[in-house]
């Protein structure tokens, strides 16, 4: 039987595969595909105590709701950053972007 | 039972899929598979019996942050270079695995107060009345837009040309 415990435990694979990513990439963009999982890995997790700890309440989903308008938010302005970098330095590697680094 | 074999074979998925898109070296190649990701997640919710939330996932994740994404991708050409790592990556790996084994022995370990009731069928009613209704969440409700709208006009003014 399936119940709160593997929920977790999916939700924390999946946060640390994000994590992993965010980390260890060069590519800006595959760091912003790895903030999205690990945005869904939180949600996973909310929604998963909503269900099995208050399940008449829904409290978790509507948390995840609101992270969802801020995941929105954050991928369209992190994109256009992404994208205004790119048209001043002609890359997107993480490591080469250091102009605010002294 | 059937939630339990749906479940297995989501959480496989998913976690192959998130795999994916941190460990193939085309670019595009793991933007797909992280919307693979995003459809697995909306079906393991339907397992959660969420299902307004399911379908937001759908149209937000899969339909636009995912469209956005491939935009840019394209609109920067670096799907030649592939996604290689940086030199960080086995400290990478250690920090991820320490954190995974941290989360999972606090989570085996917490006694969890798991509740019998049998969770709202329709939610969408219960979640209108949470997010308009007296005493609910009208003010981050109201706030959300407002972030929304600066963040559409924050993207407009980063990416305008000069």
């Amino acid at each position: 039987m399936v119940g709160l415990e593997h929920y977790l435990i999916l939700a924390a694979a999946l946060f640390a595969i994000g994590l992993y990513g965010a980390l260890a990439k060069r590519n800006a963009i595959i760091i912003l595909m790895s903030i999205e999982l690990m945005l869904n890995a939180v949600n996973i997790a909310m929604v998963a105590f909503s269900r099995y700890i208050v399940p008449l309440q829904l409290t978790g989903q509507i948390f995840a709701i609101f992270v969802m308008v801020v995941a929105a938010a954050e991928v369209a302005v992190g994109l256009a950053i992404i994208i205004a970098i790119y048209r001043h330095q002609k890359t997107i590697d993480a490591t080469k972007v250091d102009l605010m680094k002294w | 039972m059937a939630l339990s074999v749906s479940f297995w074979i989501l959480a496989v998925i998913a976690v192959t899929a998130a795999l994916a898109v941190v460990l193939l070296n085309n670019v595009f190649r793991s933007a797909l598979s992280l919307v693979l990701c995003f459809l697995v997640v909306a079906g393991i919710y339907l397992t959660l019996s969420a299902d307004f939330l399911a379908v937001v996932q759908i149209l937000v994740y899969v339909g636009a942050i995912s469209v956005l994404i491939m935009l840019a991708i394209m609109l920067t050409r670096e799907v030649q270079r592939g996604s290689s790592s940086n030199r960080l990556r086995i400290p990478a790996f250690l920090v991820a695995a320490l954190f995974l084994g941290g989360l999972i022995y606090s989570m085996v370990n917490t006694n969890w107060q798991i509740s019998s009731a049998s969770p709202l069928e329709p939610t969408t009613p219960a979640i209108a009345g949470l997010l308009f209704g007296e005493g609910g969440f009208i003010l981050p409700l109201e706030i959300a837009p407002i972030l929304l709208v600066a963040a559409i006009i924050g993207a407009i003014v980063l990416v305008r040309e000069k």
